[in-house]
């Protein structure tokens, strides 16, 4: 820490840091555009200038650039010097010199740092009258819209596509006053986290289209802190909502988790909740019914029969839970297939059991060698990649560190780096997009990846049970040895046990952390829960034990084999389905109960990190829709809290999840968290045309939240930040308000309660059942899944922006005698499909693929060996 | 002296006193927008006479709500008693000769006592409303008018002095060659004074100055228990102006007209004096208000009581 | 005390003196044509919608009574899909116009909207609409705004150069 004194106060900064991150974190006002906490200094834009003295008796001074200057002990700046102050307002008055006439039109205004800095510059009047320079804009896809007019040239965009997301599509062309920062043709943006250019620009250039085609200001929003459920990461979000839609997703900051960037799938794939098939009403045998009936008619089946209950794992914890409890534990069964459930418990008991702790994303960060077994991260866990993209910085950082460069000095930085890249090591069965910044891959089939896993640790320690030489594995193992922070990923992706026991093997050789993947946004809570086999359910139904069978927010087509859920589904005399959207399932239920997704529902997903994190309901739906765990609720239960205790009781091994959030007695000065913003517009006449008297604001028994503008104004608590925003700061860019200090935790500590933690003393001794060489088969492929950030997801995949970009049903095959586009019929043991053919070179020889969740070949039991046939 | 159908005088008064009572309110909307230079209430029936009817019906079909914080038996009595106290005071009042309820030889003791009693609807209104506000207005109210009410009895003593009488008929009788207005003018003017503050009139209405204490006493209330604070006033504003005429301007006594007409315009001219110092008068402070009482009314009532007896004295 | 005689008496004065009452309906006032009365929607000189939806005129009204919602034709116009004003919570300050950076919402000299029914006093966008520009005849604002409309390219706004070649090489 370094005293500095700002206009003669003084204030404690970050000595490591630079003048504009001290003041900020001092709650100072200082206008910026280029600097951002993420993406480090380089001075381009001149709008932090500040006047510096030598001394105490200096009184002229000199202007410098506050994010260029380091926070040195006894620092002597002045913000308000009156030449400063006039100085900043010329910047900003030269950056809008072409600036268009857009604002009302805009979907940046009202939360544009543009808007925000001129004002807190002072500059509120153009006089500049010449005429304007304009781009012709670019069509960047189905997520990001660009109005290239608005820019002003801080570079932003490109040092966050380029530099820090690894993208190659988005650059600068032209030079002077024209620059533009776009593709060299118009398409898509390739990049996988495009949509963080959104929120990183600080005006209208790149703007979220998604949110352009129901466009609401932010103040008229409605956000209530939320978890993305399109992956098991659990980012942060925040949902904005307005009149029954919600309208788009934010980043919500948490220091250990998303940080500032989401993934475009988390981002983009909210609009499945506006889907026109969405379930809204009951459905009793297909006909529309009231919510009473239906909530008759489920009691009347519960009494007179023998019900059993089929949980999910994208479901909350509170709505297994509830089920678990309505049918009885005995009958209760995962909603995971054999397989998955039987990986994640794999994977739960080697994170509980061994001595190796699963890090969080922002830990991933600062890890210096990875290896990577048998995981797709960009399209599995997308956030993580973006996470790797800065971990393989790690160790040619210390070439900066050796030149005495601060960290903060981002194109110093950069220049002293040049395009070093630490170790990762990635083996996956086909090519992956972090493979052009990977040390070196290994492609191969799910059992030689598991044997480099075992190799390597066998290097690592001759304890380690040993198999023959693998390559590669020597030179992994000496990049994980001399690394400070070793980091080994691995997962149920590959749907190969010996992949995971690999990777706990070589953590447990080298003291590395063990970061896992999970599937879906609650898979690791299902299974902390615990549950009866899916196929035991299958089987009870086939025993005549069960009439009535109970589904919960789960397309079991994607679970298993479609014979199997067919016969499942006919066998069962009373079928209730809880969902979100009309799927095979629904169409073939006695009852349809409209389930409340994140949107509309409270609920607690734990991640893959095994972190407990609260959602919440951002709305009231105007139709049944409540959520699954209201559907199941017992008498006894009158909100949230209630499940949460009863679960504290009947699983002590989930108590703590509680303690992911507030409970709903939790007030702020005597006053509800409010989430909308004291701006919202519009109350006495949004709902006017149906009834002129306006109703009440509706209650809310389960949070601390409330369903209005009325409330405590003071900032929340991690857990329950609705929206970011502070006086003079209406941008994103109000997240540096949140923070103790810009870039580092929450005021008030990061949301969330980890719920494995590893238990170094209890000597778990290594795996050792090593697979044997995989052997291609003549005349056959052994089929793997391949993974879409776009399409391998279920719900996202009902949003039109990412249906858009989603993958159809394919088979992938190396170069053969097949020939790309034909149709072809795979056939394996649970199924046979006629699907085009994709080469991918990638593959290894013997191996194809298919696409991830993709129905209808989500069911298929992988890896299968498979015949492919052309179709003559 | 008493009427020979005394039924009649009593359904008479009565009904004539609430009525009179009822449209002092449109009168005193329509003078003090005179003052003001506005119309007032003009359009309900002919000049608007027909508004106090529609606020009438108005204030009948209001919500009759009694705050759950309230003592409900006291705050319901509260508007009972003022009404009622008022409505006896007219039992002695000699509107003209035959017409009068009661000719008691200690009328005028009667209607000071019944308004000292007055006192009690206010302070138990203000009590039991349980509200700061109400009870401060009500606190006020007490002081106010238990000071006032001193030196209002002994302004009057002159009057009995020079008429050697109690009753009010044969004080009016007792004016016959002078009303007493000229040799008791200290008293009149005493008498005007106590009598604007025993009926809580502007300037005198610090117990419910709207500007500090929301509406004083009555502030938690409405429809008709609030209506009977507001016919409690206007009554008592009537009785006042009446006492004045009998007191001091000879009652129905005047030439030509009929007695009863005489009666009637002296009252009219002093209710429309009641509203002229609404319309002009601030309000003042409410220790302003107390040292005036005691250091300056009390004083200058004992010394017309003292001269008037001396001089008495002397002429007999 | 003289002061008080004196005040009243000067009270009482004004029982002769002229009233200032303006008697409506019967007389009708001079209504200044910056009145602030019924609001209206305006069009541009050629006839389209003035309203771009930016929601100012929403977040400026303190009553919250404008709420609508922004919509876009084929051609990247913005305009409203529907605007409702509730007239029944309507104070008429003006703010929205005072808001409005196209001219759109005006408040015009007409204040007679009683109803029976308070439902009648909720307005849509057919209801507000009139077939003209209002206050402010010649103003256009997307001839100054720099988006890209149907029948107006990059460029061919007002102070506009034309659209920069990206690939050109020349400085």
């Amino acid at each position: 820490m370094a005293t500095v004194y700002v206009d003669g106060q003084s204030y404690q900064m970050n000595a490591d840091e630079n003048l504009l991150h001290g003041c900020l974190s001092a709650g100072l006002n200082l206008p910026y555009f280029c600097w951002h906490p993420a993406l480090g200094s380089v001075g381009a834009c001149r709008q932090c200038a500040v006047t510096q003295f030598k001394d105490e008796h200096d009184t002229h001074g000199k202007l410098v650039m506050a994010c260029m200057t380091p926070a040195a002990e006894g620092t002597r700046i002045a913000i308000q010097d009156p030449e400063t102050v006039a100085f900043r307002a010329a910047i900003i008055e030269g950056l809008m010199l072409n600036h268009p006439h857009d604002c009302p039109v805009c979907d940046e205004g009202g939360e544009c740092h543009l808007q925000d800095m001129t004002v807190m510059t002072g500059h509120d009047y153009r006089r500049y009258e010449f005429d304007k320079r304009t781009f012709h804009n670019q069509n960047l896809g189905p997520l990001v819209n660009h109005e290239m007019n608005r820019c002003i040239q801080c570079y932003r965009c490109v040092r966050y596509y380029r530099d820090y997301a690894g993208g190659r599509d988005l650059n600068a062309f032209a030079l002077r006053n024209t620059v533009f920062f776009g593709r060299q043709a118009d398409g898509v943006l390739e990049n996988e986290f495009s949509g963080n250019l959104v929120e990183v620009c600080p005006t209208g250039v790149f703007t979220d289209k998604t949110l352009k085609r129901h466009y609401t200001r932010k103040w008229d929003q409605q956000f209530a802190p939320s978890i993305c459920g399109q992956c098991g990461l659990g980012c942060n979000t925040d949902v904005g909502e307005h009149a029954g839609t919600v309208r788009r997703i934010l980043n919500r900051y948490n220091h250990d988790v998303n940080g500032y960037f989401l993934c475009d799938r988390g981002r983009f794939g909210y609009e499945f909740t506006n889907s026109p098939h969405r379930i809204r009403e009951p459905l009793l045998k297909g006909q529309m019914v009231s919510a009473d009936k239906a909530r008759r008619h489920l009691r009347d089946l519960l009494a007179s029969g023998t019900a059993i209950g089929i949980g999910s794992p994208r479901a909350s914890l509170e709505s297994n839970f509830a089920l678990r409890t309505l049918v009885g534990p005995n009958r209760f069964y995962s909603g995971m297939s054999d397989t998955d459930a039987k990986l994640v418990a794999l994977m739960i008991d080697v994170l509980r059991h061994g001595p190796m702790r699963t890090p969080t994303l922002h830990e991933v960060e600062a890890c210096d060698a990875v290896l990577v077994l048998g995981e797709d991260v960009t399209n599995v866990a997308p956030r993580l990649a973006l996470a790797l993209r800065q971990s393989v910085r790690q160790q040619p950082i210390e070439i900066a560190k050796t030149l005495k460069i601060p960290l903060w000095m981002d194109h110093g930085v950069r220049d002293a780096i040049q395009d070093k890249k630490g170790p990762l090591y990635i083996a996956t069965p086909y090519a992956t997009r972090l493979d052009e910044i990977a040390t070196a891959t290994f492609h191969a089939a799910p059992d030689d990846i598991a044997r480099l896993g075992f190799a390597v640790a066998h290097a690592l320690d001759p304890q380690a049970p040993s198999l023959g030489d693998v390559p590669l594995a020597s030179e992994i193992a000496r990049a994980l040895k001399h690394a400070k922070k070793p980091l080994v990923i691995a997962g149920p992706s590959c749907y190969s046990e010996a992949i995971i026991q690999a990777a706990a093997n070589v953590a447990m050789a080298v003291g590395a952390q063990l970061m896992v993947t999970a599937p879906e946004c609650n898979t690791m809570g299902t299974s902390l829960m615990g549950a009866n086999p899916l196929s035991a359910a299958f089987q009870a139904v086939k025993d005549g034990n069960a009439d009535t069978l109970i589904i919960l927010e789960n397309d079991l087509y994607r679970r298993a084999p479609r014979a199997d859920v067919d016969a499942l589904l006919n066998a069962t005399a009373h079928v209730i389905v809880l969902d979100h959207l009309v799927n095979s399932m629904s169409g073939k239920a006695e009852l349809v109960l409209p389930a409340g997704t994140f949107a509309e529902s409270d609920g607690t997903y734990i991640s893959s990190e095994g972190r407990a994190q609260r959602f919440f309901q951002v709305f009231v739906p105007s139709s049944d829709i409540q959520a699954s765990w209201r559907w199941l609720t017992q008498p006894s239960w009158h909100s949230l809290d209630d499940v949460l205790a009863a679960m504290a009781t009947a699983l002590p091994q989930l108590a703590r999840a509680r303690e992911a959030a507030p409970s709903a007695t939790f007030r702020m000065a005597g006053a509800k968290v409010p989430r909308s913003s004291h701006r919202a517009s519009g109350r006495t006449a949004v709902l006017a045309n149906i009834n002129v008297s306006e109703p009440k604001p509706p209650d809310d028994p389960d949070s601390p939240l409330s369903f209005s503008m009325e409330g405590a104004s003071n900032h929340p608590p991690g857990a329950l930040i609705p929206f970011m925003w502070s006086p003079g700061w209406n941008s994103i860019q109000a997240t540096n308000t949140y923070q103790k200090e810009i870039g580092g935790p929450l005021r008030g500590g990061d949301p969330g309660v980890r719920m494995v933690e590893p238990s170094p003393s209890n000597g778990q001794s290594y795996f050792s059942g090593i697979p044997s060489v995989f052997e291609p088969r003549e005349g056959e492929w052994l089929l793997v899944p391949m993974y879409y950030i776009f399409g391998s997801d279920e719900l996202s995949c009902s949003a039109p922006g990412i249906a858009e970009l989603a993958t159809t049903p394919h088979v992938a095959v190396n170069a053969g005698d097949l020939m790309d586009g034909e149709e072809v019929e795979v056939r394996c043991a649970d199924g046979m499909f006629r699907l085009p053919v994709r080469i991918r070179t990638d593959l290894p020889r013997g191996m194809a693929g298919l696409p991830a969740g993709v129905l209808p070949l989500a069911g298929c039991g992988l890896p299968a060996w498979s015949t492919i046939v052309r179709i003559t | 002296m008493t009427s020979p159908y005394p039924m009649l005088s009593v359904l008479g008064i009565f009904l004539g006193a609430l009525t009179i009572a009822a449209w002092l309110i449109w009168l005193e909307r329509r003078l003090l927008a005179l003052w003001q230079d506005r119309y007032g209430p003009n359009r309900v029936g002919p000049f608007g006479l027909l508004q106090v009817v529609a606020d009438g019906i108005k204030i009948f079909m209001k919500e009759d709500w009694v705050p759950p914080f309230a003592d409900k038996p006291v705050f319901i009595l509260a508007p009972a008693i003022i009404v009622v106290t008022v409505l006896m005071s007219f039992a002695v009042l000699p509107v003209a000769p035959g017409i009068l309820i009661s000719d008691l030889n200690i009328g005028l003791l009667f209607v000071l006592a019944l308004s000292s009693l007055g006192v009690y609807s206010v302070v138990l209104a203000g009590w039991s409303s349980n509200n700061k506000y109400a009870l401060l207005g009500g606190m006020r109210a007490a002081a106010q008018m238990i000071s006032y009410e001193v030196f209002m009895g002994l302004s009057l003593m002159g009057v009995v002095l020079l008429a050697g009488s109690f009753s009010l008929p044969t004080i009016v009788e007792a004016q016959r060659d002078l009303w007493f207005v000229i040799p008791q003018f200290l008293g009149f003017v005493l008498f005007l004074i106590a009598g604007l503050a025993e009926t809580r009139r502007t300037p005198f209405d610090l117990p419910e100055a709207e500007s500090e204490l929301v509406a004083g006493y009555h502030s938690e209330y409405s429809g008709m228990k609030f209506g009977m604070f507001f016919v409690g006033e206007y009554l008592g504003v009537t009785l006042i102006s009446a006492m004045i005429t009998v007191l001091f301007f000879g009652g129905w006594l005047g030439p030509v007209l009929p007695p009863i007409v005489w009666f009637l315009l002296k009252t009219f001219f002093f209710i429309a004096l009641f509203i002229l110092l609404r319309g002009a008068l601030p309000r003042p402070r409410f220790d302003q208000l107390m040292s005036w009482g005691w250091k300056v009314m009390l004083p200058l009532a004992l010394v017309n009581l003292v001269v008037t007896g001396a001089v008495v004295l002397a002429w007999r | 005390m003289l002061s008080i005689l004196q005040s009243i008496w000067h009270v009482f004065l004004h029982t002769f003196q002229k009233r200032v009452t303006v008697q409506y309906p019967e007389e009708k006032p001079y209504l200044a044509p910056r009145y602030r009365g019924r609001i209206i929607l305006s069009r541009d000189p050629d006839g389209g919608e003035r309203c771009v939806a930016c929601y100012l005129c929403a977040v400026a009204c303190p009553v919250s009574c404008i709420a609508l919602q922004a919509t876009e034709d084929e051609h990247g116009r913005r305009y409203p899909e529907f605007f409702r004003i509730n007239f029944s919570r309507c104070i008429y300050c003006g703010y929205c116009e005072e808001a409005c950076p196209t001219y759109a919402i005006q408040l015009t000299p007409d204040f007679e909207m009683g109803e029976f029914h308070r439902q009648n006093l909720v307005y849509e966008k057919e209801d507000l609409l009139i077939n003209g520009p209002g206050k402010y005849p010649g103003y256009n604002y997307w001839r100054v705004a720099g988006v890209q409309i149907g029948g107006k390219n990059k460029g061919q706004a007002e102070h506009e150069v034309a659209p920069v070649d990206i690939h050109s090489l020349l400085p």
